[in-house]
Order: structure tokens, then C-alpha cells, then sequence
């Protein structure tokens, strides 16, 4: 995939991106910094729920559950191969 | 106690106020393993309590072997600045404000070491504090599996504290850990404990010197507290709810000083709500890469396998609603043969007593009111003992969380989260550790939705009624070749039925009383693991022991007082009547009958004889008597207090299709729901206590028994069915209403929901039974 930053929700189920912008507002950002979603953190998207939502996400070698509304507005980096 | 410590811990208690005990507080992120530690460390005799003006449970023990030295296990907790209740307390006791806890003789953080950024982000925090501090770093076990070998000698000079590595589940350790926090206690005396506290933030030059001057102001207006206020400037400056949930702790002054460091970085371009915490994690990552070794490369671990199913579009769902089916349907059909034994149990004890005392109100009270009471209750423990088994396993394996994910779109439909979904599905035990559990959401209006609509799942109190009911009036018989479907499946639809309703009040609350955005929803997914057998026994006893003690306390209580109420006031009359009736009855056949006591003698011969020689005289004889008992015991329950108060609100039960007897128990389960059921039991063993030396008779066969004038039987399915919709919906429970009193502070929020449940209670019942009739299931 080409090096282009889309919304974390939009990332091939299994593949590794890098977090480039948190486009929340800043009352919701803090918590979801503290659980270690920052700029430049390796991410990698598991899957979505039955449902459709909430996401399933790998974040620090643990999984990590947002809503799509949420993951929509985490913008990410593709990254050729997971670098962990 | 002094005394006693300090033969262990020379000279400790110099540093604290004289005669406190030597607390050590035991801290660390959710999953991390704390309470199996905490089990570890304490052995079995925890206590339970609350911290003083909340729900927070404040669990605390003694160290084993060590009883002078008291340990707190903390709520888990992913960072200092709290963004819940249960966040805010553990906050609190670690910065030492609660008047009602001494300061931390020590702190251990209990670490993941699968998990080791995000719980290492915790642990430095709690470092900085400055207390003397201990890392337990557990799960290490996993941590090797997963391919990541910790240095832990390497770990603890980074941090500058002791680090010992263990395996809580598998007991790897223990023993050295229990020896390091009495080793961590001594030193703290050699080294006095007031280091400064480590900074393992590097903060950019501004926001650093901004810090720096409100931990001068802290530390000069709290001078006791000097020497952890680096770090909780930090806190305050950096985030906003570190400092709205203590207000009343901070002076204006300062609060003023925060808001204009804030303001200054602002106009400086600094984003001060983020760069402590990527200072924090740039930290965090350093010794990461230092202390960790990857022996493999990082593939896909059992727990991810598991997941693929658990979670999968289909299966997962398929194996959610399969789960849920098998916890009620064998809730139903396992228990049974605990549940005979005990009530075989109940009614052998109940034959003795009532053959070793004499006949009359004592022996009444004791059989009839007592232990048929207590007992009727009792009988349901191994189903509740069931259900928290159940519970137990979903909570220890991991599954819990899952649950959530995979119910969150529909709970978000209704305005709440995945969150709401673990207290409410607690509620099914109890609706009182799931308003507890509540504690974990952030925003107070959905938590307080949460506590509205949470009473409406079918909690373990309710069950006792339903399966009365089920047994006494829903078809045993086997369908599709299983055996009582119908009555699993009606107990299903019960719990279905408090779901549904649920969902739609906290949809309309949302909508109308508690506006507000759908909350965020972060929730970490820990990894599957074995569920440890005592860990799930525990859980088992200690909600168990909450059901007993009722059955003991309140439902005794209840009993005794139900049973004077259907007893008294004694009319006279009735007794003369019926004598004379029993004498007239008799007479024909036996001219020497001529007093009350001659037929009292007369009659229990003929009962004596009716087991031997079967005549058909004698038969025939033995039942009319047995007629006018029944009919002697229902005028006597007629005239008592219960019965007139049955009979006062039999008009607005009566187009429920309930009778007064039912009113009794309805009015005497306000308190507590499982009353019903030995109430029913009181109402009709006292109905024919003069026979209770045959035994207790098994209540849902009474029931089934009990018919109209007309010879029709009182509880028809219908009855049953519209009975148990007003259990799921009334809010009969003194407990509940109490503790969400003490969660909202206020009456206002409890009178609530107490008139909101019990308008839907009758409104609903009023729609099935009368839907029922128009359909011509009556």
C-alpha cells in the first residue's frame, strides 16, 4: 500500500500502521494517550465486532477496544511491513 | 500492635503517627494480577469494606506470617489522573488524603510483564510519588511464552527499586516477594524512605518550569505531603480531571496558579495536556528496549487464536447466546438435585422439631414461620451458588470483557457502552455489586443511567420466585426431546424479558432526563487465561454469603413477623364454629364424642388407623375433616393482619389476576424479593399447621393445589407468568434503594426509580394477564 495517512478504520484487518494525528477533541485525547495511542505508535488494526462496531486494535503488544467514531479519527501511516 | 511490629521491623514506626498500623497498598493497572497477589499475599480472611462515603470496595488483609502488617489492594488503575470513581480512590490513598487511611508504609505496583509499556506507565507514576516502593513484576511466565525475556535486575536499577519477578497464578515468587516486603519495610528505616522520588519524565524546558513552580506552592502549603508535590503538580497542571475531581482539596490559590501556567503554555504554543505523557512514554520505551530481550519473533498468541473464534462474526455470536442459554438452562436442571437435598434437609428438621414440642403457637412459630421460611429460602442456594459460578468463570477467564465488545453496538444504540454491560450482567446476581460495579464508567450521567435500568435484570433475589412459580405452574414435560424446556424456557424469557425492558428505559432516559453524548468507549481486552479454582470459589462464597446472612437476618425477621401477622388477631369464633362442626361430623359414628378434646383425641386415632386398615368409612371421614381444616386454616388467614392487609390491596392487584393471598406476599417481599417465596410458605403451612407433624409438604405442590370457590385452580400458568412480570419489574428490594442512595447522594434518585419500576411493574403485569385473557389463555 501506498505511504498515505488515512483513518485507522480504513487499514487491512491484520496490517501494522503508524499513528500520525489524533484528530479528537482535547478532552478525549488524554486517556486514550495514557493507554499508550500516541503519534508515532506502531498500531495494527484486529477487527471489528460482530456488529460492525466497536474496533478491535493492537496497541503495545495488548488489545485495545474504541468505537468506530473514535477510530475514525485516528489518523495513521501505512507501513510496508510490521515493524512492531 | 506497636509493640508486636516493631520486634519484627526494628524502629518503623518512628517515621508514622504512634499506634498506626503498618499499611502496604498494592497498586497496578487493570488485569495486571493484583488480586491474585492480594489472595497470595493475605491468604484467605480478606476484608471487605467501603471507603468511607462510597462504594469503593476497600479490600484489605493481613500479611501472612506477618499479621501485624496490614495489606490494601486498590482498585485497578491505568493511570494518576483518574477518569473514574474507582480511579479517584486509589488516587487519594496513594497521595494520602483519606483521613481514614495512615501514609503508605509501602507500595508495591504489581506489573504485567506481558504487558510491560502500558504498566510500566503506571509504575513510574506511582514511583514518583516517593514512597518507599517494590515492583512486583508477575505474569513473567506468560511474558517467556510470548517470547519477552525481562532483565529484571536491569529493570530495577532503571527504576531505582526492587523489582521481583513472579507468577501469582502458579505461586513462582511468592515466598521472595512476601520476604522483599519485609526486607522493603526494614530498609525504609535505614534510608529514613525520603528520597526524593525518581522523574522519569523528560518535560521540554517550559512546561518543566511551570511544573516546578506549583510543586513549590504545593509543597508550601502542604507541608506534609512535601515531598510527592513534584509529581502531583504534574498531575494537576497536565490534566484537567486530575484537578476538577479535587477541588476542595486545592485552595483557590492554587487552582488560580494552575489556570494561568496553563494559560502561559498556551500562548506559548505548548500542548501541556500531551507532552507529559509522550515525555512519559519516550521514558517508558527506553527501558523497554533496555530491559527486554525478544527471543521470538512476536506471532500470534493462543489467546489471539482464541479470539478468532470467540469474536468471529458468526461463531462468536452463535457461542455468546449459547453460553448464556447453557448458565440459565442448567441454572435450572443441575441444581435440582442440591436443591432436593436440601429441602429433604429442611422438611426432616422441620418433622423433629415439630414432634418435640408440644402442639401450639410455639410449635407453630418454630415450623411453620421459621424454618419453613428460612428455609423455602435456603433451598435456592445451590442455584445462586450456580450462577455465581458462572459469573466467576466469565469474569476470571477474560470472557467478561468480550461480552462487552461483542455487545457494545447495541448498548451504544441505547446511548451507554460496553462498559454498561458488566455491571448490568452482574446485576443478574445481584443488583448490588453491579451499581458497585458501575464505579468504572466515567461520566456520571451514564453511570447513572446504568443505575437506573441495572435493577431491571433478574437478580439472584428474583430467582427463588421464578422457579417456585415455573415449578408449580409451567409443564415439566420434555420438548424436542429436552427435558424441561418449557421451563427453562420460560425462565429465559424472564431474563430476556428485564433485558429488553432495560435497554428501552436507558434509551429514554438518555433521550429525556440524562441527555448526553454517547461516551467514548476505551476497553482493554485482556488476554483469555485459566480460570483458577479459587479465585472462582471465592467469588462464589463471598456473594453467597451475602444471600445467607439475608436468609438469616432480614427474611428471618420478615418470617417471624409474617407469621404473628398471619396468626393474629385469633378470632374466638371460628374455633368454636369449626369444633362444633368436627363434633357434629363426627357424631353418627362415634355417639361418645361430645368436647373439642374428644374430637381432637377421635381424630388423631382416625389419622393413626388410616395408615393401617383402610376402611372406606374411615377414608371418607378422614377427608371431610381434612375439608375443614383447609377451610378453618383460610378463615383464620381471612381474619389475621395479613390477611386484611392482602385483602386492603386486593383491589389494585385483583385485574393482575392476583388474590389476597398473593397481596400478602407481595406486601411482605417489598423488603426483600426471596420473601415471597417463604412467605407463601408461611401463608399456607400456617394455613394447615395442625398437621405440620406429617412434614413440610414441598411448596409448589401446595401451590398447585390451592383452588377458587369454583374448584378452579389459583395459580393457572397465566397467573404464574403475570406474577413473575411483576417481579422483574418491581423494585422490591431495601438494599438496592440503600445503596443507590449512598452512589447518587441524594433520595431524589432512588424514590426515582423505585416509582419508575413499580409503574412498569403493574403496567406490565396489567398487560399480560388481561393480553392473556383475550387470547384465551386464562
Amino acid at each position: 500500500m501506498a505511504e498515505a495517512t488515512q483513518p485507522l478504520t480504513s487499514v487491512t484487518l491484520g496490517a501494522t500502521a503508524t499513528v500520525v494525528e489524533i484528530k479528537l477533541p482535547p478532552a478525549s485525547k488524554p486517556r486514550l494517550m495514557e493507554m499508550g495511542l500516541l503519534v508515532g505508535t506502531p498500531v495494527e488494526l484486529v477487527r471489528f465486532a460482530p456488529l460492525g462496531d466497536p474496533v478491535e486494535i493492537k496497541v503495545r503488544g495488548y488489545h485495545l477496544t474504541l468505537r468506530r467514531h473514535e477510530a475514525d479519527q485516528i489518523w495513521v501511516r501505512t507501513t510496508a511491513a510490521g515493524t512492531g | 500492635m506497636t509493640s508486636s511490629r516493631s520486634a519484627n521491623v526494628e524502629g518503623a514506626a518512628s517515621s508514622r503517627p504512634v499506634g498506626g498500623p503498618t499499611y502496604v497498598v498494592l497498586t497496578g493497572n487493570p488485569n495486571s494480577g493484583k488480586t491474585t497477589v492480594f489472595n497470595a499475599l493475605t491468604g484467605l480472611r480478606a476484608k471487605v469494606g467501603n471507603y468511607a462515603g462510597v462504594t469503593v470496595e476497600r479490600k484489605e488483609g493481613r500479611l501472612l506470617g506477618s499479621p501485624e502488617i496490614k495489606v490494601l489492594d486498590l482498585p485497578g488503575t491505568y493511570s494518576l489522573a483518574p477518569q473514574s470513581l474507582d480511579e479517584q480512590i486509589a488516587r487519594d490513598v496513594l497521595l494520602n488524603r483519606l483521613p481514614e487511611l495512615p501514609e503508605p508504609a509501602l507500595v508495591v505496583v504489581v506489573v504485567d510483564a506481558s504487558n510491560l509499556q502500558r504498566n510500566l506507565y503506571y509504575a513510574t507514576q506511582a514511583i514518583e510519588l516517593g514512597y518507599p516502593t517494590l515492583i512486583a513484576l508477575n505474569m513473567v511466565d506468560v511474558a517467556e511464552a510470548n517470547g519477552h525475556q525481562i532483565n529484571a535486575g536491569k529493570l530495577a536499577t532503571t527504576l531505582g527499586v526492587p523489582v521481583l519477578p513472579i507468577a501469582a497464578s502458579s505461586g513462582r515468587g511468592l515466598p521472595e516477594l512476601r520476604k522483599g516486603i519485609l526486607s522493603a519495610l526494614n530498609q525504609k528505616v535505614v534510608t529514613d524512605g525520603r528520597r526524593g522520588g525518581a522523574r522519569f519524565c523528560q518535560l521540554p524546558g517550559p512546561f518543566a518550569k511551570e511544573s516546578g513552580a506549583i510543586a513549590d506552592l504545593l509543597a508550601a502549603h502542604f507541608k506534609e505531603h512535601r515531598r510527592q508535590a513534584a509529581a502531583e503538580a504534574l498531575l494537576i497542571l497536565s490534566n484537567e480531571k486530575a484537578l476538577a475531581s479535587s477541588l476542595q482539596h486545592y485552595p483557590k490559590a492554587i487552582q488560580d496558579a494552575v489556570d494561568a501556567a496553563r494559560q502561559r503554555l498556551d500562548a506559548a504554543g505548548v500542548e501541556w495536556r500531551s507532552v507529559a505523557i509522550e515525555a512519559r512514554y519516550a521514558c517508558v520505551m527506553t527501558i523497554h528496549q533496555a530491559v527486554v530481550v525478544e527471543t521470538r519473533p512476536n506471532d500470534e498468541t493462543f489467546s489471539d487464536k482464541l479470539d478468532r473464534v470467540l469474536t468471529h462474526k458468526i461463531w462468536g455470536t452463535l457461542i455468546f447466546i449459547a453460553i448464556m442459554a447453557l448458565m440459565f438452562q442448567s441454572i435450572f436442571t443441575f441444581a435440582q438435585i442440591p436443591m432436593k437435598a436440601v429441602q429433604d434437609v429442611v422438611d426432616w428438621f422441620g418433622g423433629v422439631v415439630a414432634r418435640s414440642i408440644p402442639p401450639g403457637d410455639l410449635n407453630s412459630l418454630l415450623v411453620g414461620g421459621v424454618i419453613a421460611g428460612v428455609g423455602a429460602v435456603i433451598v435456592f442456594l445451590p442455584q445462586i451458588l450456580l450462577l455465581f459460578f458462572f459469573i466467576g468463570l466469565l469474569e476470571d477467564t477474560g470472557y467478561m470483557a468480550r461480552a462487552a465488545f461483542l455487545m457494545d453496538r447495541l448498548m451504544s444504540r441505547v446511548g451507554l457502552h460496553g462498559k454498561s454491560f458488566i455491571p448490568m450482567l452482574s446485576s443478574f446476581a445481584c443488583a448490588i455489586p453491579g451499581i458497585m460495579a458501575t464505579r468504572t464508567i466515567e461520566s456520571p450521567k451514564d453511570r447513572l443511567v446504568t443505575i437506573l435500568v441495572a435493577p431491571l435484570m433478574s437478580c439472584s433475589a428474583r430467582l427463588p420466585v421464578y422457579a417456585l412459580l415455573i415449578a408449580a405452574c409451567v409443564p415439566a414435560r420434555a420438548v424436542f426431546g429436552i427435558p424441561k424446556l418449557m421451563q427453562g424456557a420460560t425462565m429465559l424469557a424472564m431474563y430476556l424479558l428485564g433485558i429488553v425492558v432495560a435497554l428501552l428505559m436507558a434509551w429514554l432516559f438518555k433521550k429525556t432526563l440524562l441527555k448526553g453524548e454517547t461516551p467514548m468507549l476505551i476497553m482493554e481486552l485482556p488476554p483469555y487465561k485459566r480460570p483458577l479454582a479459587r479465585i472462582v470459589l471465592r467469588h462464589m462464597w463471598d456473594r453467597s454469603k451475602i444471600f445467607l446472612r439475608r436468609a438469616g437476618t432480614v427474611i428471618l425477621g420478615i418470617n417471624i413477623i409474617l407469621w404473628g401477622l398471619a396468626t393474629y388477631p385469633r378470632d374466638a369464633s371460628v374455633q368454636i364454629k369449626f369444633d362444633r362442626e368436627r363434633i357434629q361430623l363426627l357424631k353418627p359414628a362415634f355417639p361418645q364424642v361430645q368436647s373439642p378434646a374428644d374430637a381432637v383425641e377421635k381424630i388423631k386415632q382416625l389419622h393413626a388407623a388410616t395408615n393401617q386398615t383402610n376402611t372406606p368409612e374411615v377414608d371418607a371421614l378422614v377427608s371431610q375433616l381434612d375439608d375443614l381444616d383447609k377451610q378453618e386454616a383460610g378463615e383464620k388467614l381471612r381474619n389475621s393482619f395479613a390477611g386484611r392487609m392482602g385483602r386492603f390491596i386486593e383491589p389494585a392487584i385483583a385485574p393482575l389476576g392476583f388474590d389476597w393471598k398473593m397481596g400478602i406476599g407481595i406486601v411482605a417481599s417489598f423488603a426483600a424479593r426471596e420473601v415471597f417465596v417463604s412467605t407463601m410458605s408461611t401463608v399456607y403451612s400456617v394455613g394447615s399447621y395442625d398437621k405440620s407433624d406429617i412434614g413440610i409438604k414441598n411448596l409448589a405442590e401446595t401451590l398447585r393445589q390451592q383452588k377458587h370457590a369454583d374448584g378452579s385452580p389459583v395459580y393457572t400458568t397465566l397467573v404464574a407468568v403475570t406474577l413473575m412480570v411483576f417481579y422483574v419489574f418491581a423494585l422490591q428490594c431495601v438494599s438496592t434503594v440503600a445503596i443507590v442512595r449512598r452512589e447518587t447522594n441524594s433520595w431524589k434518585w432512588p424514590i426515582f426509580q423505585w416509582v419508575y419500576m413499580g409503574l412498569l411493574a403493574w403496567g406490565l403485569a396489567f398487560i399480560t394477564y388481561q393480553g392473556g385473557r383475550i387470547l384465551g389463555l386464562g
